[in-house]
């Protein structure tokens, strides 16, 4: 039982953490795809400078001696996700929309994407340093320990205040963008652009509200997400480009272009990175008796070394099998 | 146009002559040196973009590929490793994964039609997670005896030229196998996929210290030519002399290498073959209809490609003696080269030359550039009363990124042809 607690905590806790992060960038990465047709490497850094917003406001919040039961970093929520969102609109206005109004190929996009990417590196570390900061410098930490009622069990399932609140606000926003995209005029005009741009247009939908819709959703969730990262873990620059790569591997895994599917894409792989790094044996000790001796003590499927690969070896996969992804994305 | 592009030539050696200036001359010839290993692993990338459209941002793989072979091959030899049980050990392993190799190559051999189509995926998994243990089960006690006895397995301490030609071999043969797999998707996918990959590649690189010391690095590579310490003891008597003769010798041998490159590459370029690879490019579908192997030809060019990546980063490695994996990272490696064939100009080999000699310029310059300009702004403030910038060093460094990132957003914008755009001889 103790073994199977441990479990819990390593790797359906972590992994449903990790999920959440990783399903909220990679629903902004996939309607971007969706609807301007192009993946956008810059998604990672828009959720660091998320991160550093947040920070800043936290700095704001606490020199004017506002005092809150929560995480400072998470109330700053909202007004990051705002500052964020305006910061992608204006980055989208200052180099896409010229590229796009002079009709360039989709990859050209791609590439000026790239180059967002190193300007907000440079700039993140231009006024951030490299260090590592933490939001929890002058607030604790809270860990809650949930006791089972079962005789003979020592561990608790343990959740740290930052898990609880990256799960919470996952559903919560996944939720928000359910009813934003099925029930909304804007949201349905985003799925029916994402669909068919052309005939999106000539029914008299403004595709420009679509794609500033489009920037601020994807903006805002990416503060989010970084927001939301930063506070589980550290805040650091370039801890969004690390995580960049498997908020990719989430969306093509669910397809791109493809919100739910980002969705579930973003949870198997947070899933599969605890799961494969995780050392099977433990669930074995109590069996030990019975075990043969050649078995050897670490039964972990790849060293943590390799996790952040783990999603890799996932999206070739998924590349190989069914290339459009779990559900059926906008095109391959 | 060809004066305008001799201009912009002569434009780069008065550049490079500034510099010297400058910077003086063995930090200039240094500048260089890695200046034409970038411009090899951009004619790499301009033979996979450029000619092919093949977008692949996993360069920095390939460059890790060739330091790794450059490092294997031309290292001294460890004679601890050869004298424990770890070449024998690794024999095993090796086999353990040929014989995991012929095993899922056997399982894909079953027909995809007929009574076996079934099971035929379920017993590809099982294959793979087969070998996968198997090898797992024999490198892993291997991996612990050789990091244990002998650090690492060494070099075989050949010529470093061989180590180049090797490093070109491994990375074609890596971009074999991944072309296999990626090929054929749509640009954004081919893009993921290898820009994951290239992770992959560096975090094998970095943890697989029986091989590479992983973290701990290796020193010194041997050079191919003399190094200052060589020509000082063969009695040079100026110190910066010998640096400055040593470096010079290394271009040469750099130099070289790109002119007969670069003469076959043109060759190939104007040929039927290059005239093939541009209607793949263009109109892949009408390329495929008239009877062109459209898919095949796509790997043929990844493969030619990542050779000229694998030969530069193992120059990389060589010219300053040390394999640091942790010192790979995409900016460095991967966007930069990207900037160099977006700005010189995707599609001319002369524009990936340009472009590489003179972004690698713009790289270096604009750290110390930026410092000045910092520091004439930190004056500035510090006149006001609002005080100097802190940590003005730290910061002048991240703008090298930042710059990076202006120059390719502007030449998108301005001059999305590049410097020296593509031009097709349409007279014939």
């Amino acid at each position: 039982m103790n073994e199977l607690i441990f479990f819990v905590n390593k790797v359906l806790i972590s992994g449903a953490t990790l999920g959440s992060v990783y399903a909220l960038g990679a629903v902004g990465v996939t309607l971007i795809f969706g609807i301007l047709r192009f993946a956008h490497f810059a998604h990672g850094d828009m959720m660091t400078l998320g991160a550093f917003v947040a920070f800043m406001l936290v700095a704001v919040f606490q020199s004017l001696g506002i005092q809150t039961p929560l995480p400072t970093g998470f109330i700053v929520l909202p007004f990051a996700m705002a500052i964020t969102a305006g910061l992608a609109l204006g980055i989208d206005r200052g180099f896409y929309q010229p590229l796009r109004a002079k009709g360039v190929k989709t990859v050209t996009l791609l590439i000026a994407s790239v180059g967002v990417t190193l300007m907000m590196q440079g700039v993140i570390r231009l006024f951030a340093g490299t260090g590592t900061r933490s939001f929890f410098e002058n607030e604790t930490k809270d860990l809650y320990r949930f006791k089972l009622p079962i005789e003979g069990v020592r561990r608790s399932i343990n959740f740290s205040e930052p898990q609880i609140l990256v799960i919470v606000t996952t559903v919560i926003a996944v939720i928000a963008l359910h009813f934003f995209l099925t029930r909304s005029r804007l949201g349905k005009g985003m799925r029916a652009m994402a669909d068919n741009p052309s005939l999106a247009q000539v029914s008299g939908i403004n595709t420009a509200a679509v794609v500033r819709a489009t920037w601020i959703i994807a903006g805002s969730l990416a503060a989010m997400a970084g927001t939301l990262l930063a506070l589980d873990v550290i805040l650091k620059p370039d801890l969004a480009f690390n995580i960049l790569l498997p908020i990719f591997a989430a969306a093509v895994v669910g397809g791109l272009g493809h919100s739910y599917g980002a969705i579930a894409g973003g949870f198997l792989i947070g899933f599969a990175e605890t799961m494969s790094v995780f050392n099977w044996a433990v669930l074995l000790r109590p069996f030990k008796a019975g075990l043969p001796d050649w078995l050897p003590n670490d039964l972990s499927i790849v060293p943590s070394e390799y996790k952040l690969t783990v999603a890799f070896v996932i999206l070739v996969l998924v590349l190989l099998v069914r290339p459009q992804g779990i559900f059926k994305g906008a095109s391959t | 146009m060809i004066r305008r592009d001799a201009i912009l030539f002569a434009g780069l050696g008065v550049l490079i002559l500034a510099l010297a200036v400058w910077l003086k001359v063995p930090t200039t010839i240094q500048l260089l040196v890695t200046a034409s290993a970038y411009a090899l692993i951009a004619l790499g990338l301009n033979v996979q973009w450029g000619y092919a459209g093949l977008f692949n941002v996993g360069v920095m793989g390939f460059l890790m590929v060739g330091g790794a072979s450059v490092v294997f091959v031309s290292y001294p030899l460890n004679d601890a490793f050869w004298s424990s049980d770890g070449p024998f050990m690794l024999l095993k392993a090796i086999i353990a994964a040929i014989a995991g190799g012929l095993l899922i190559w056997g399982v894909t051999r079953i027909p995809k039609t007929g009574s076996l189509k079934k099971v035929r995926g379920f017993l590809l998994v099982v294959a793979w997670a087969v070998a996968y243990v198997v090898y797992r089960s024999q490198i892993d006690p291997a991996a612990v005896l050789i990091e244990e006895k002998a650090g690492f397995v060494g070099g075989l301490g050949l010529h470093p030229l061989f180590g180049w030609a090797a490093g070109g071999v491994m990375a074609g043969i890596i971009a074999y196998v991944i072309g296999k797999i990626c090929l054929g998707l749509r640009s954004d996918y081919l893009a993921i996929a290898t820009i994951g990959i290239s992770e992959i590649i560096r975090a094998l690189i970095k943890n697989m210290d029986w091989l590479t010391r992983g973290t701990l690095t290796v020193s010194p590579i041997p050079w191919p030519t003399p190094l200052p310490a060589d020509i000082a003891a063969a009695g040079m008597d100026d110190a910066t002399m010998s640096v400055i003769l040593a470096r010079s010798g290394f271009l040469a041998v750099t130099v070289i290498l790109i002119a007969v490159i670069f003469f076959f590459l043109q060759r190939a370029y104007n040929g039927p073959w290059g005239r093939m690879m541009r209607a793949i490019r263009d109109n892949h579908v009408a390329a495929g209809a008239i009877g062109k192997n459209v898919t095949k030809r796509e790997l043929e060019i990844f493969v030619l490609g990542a050779i000229l990546m694998g030969i530069g980063g193992a120059i990389l490695a060589t010219y300053v003696q040390i394999l640091d994996p942790s010192g790979y990272q995409p900016i460095n490696h991967t966007f930069i080269v990207w900037v160099m064939i977006i700005v010189g100009g995707a599609g001319n080999n002369w524009g990936a030359l340009f472009g590489a000699v003179f972004i690698y310029i713009v790289w270096t310059i604009s750290e110390p550039a930026s410092l000045v300009l910092f520091s004439m702004i930190s004056d500035l403030s510090e006149g006001a009363g609002i005080g100097a910038i802190p940590d003005i060093e730290s910061r002048a460094l991240q703008m090298r990124v930042f710059v990076l990132g202006l120059v390719i957003t502007f030449a998108l914008r301005y001059a999305p042809q590049g410097m020296i755009p593509e031009r097709v001889r349409t007279d014939d």
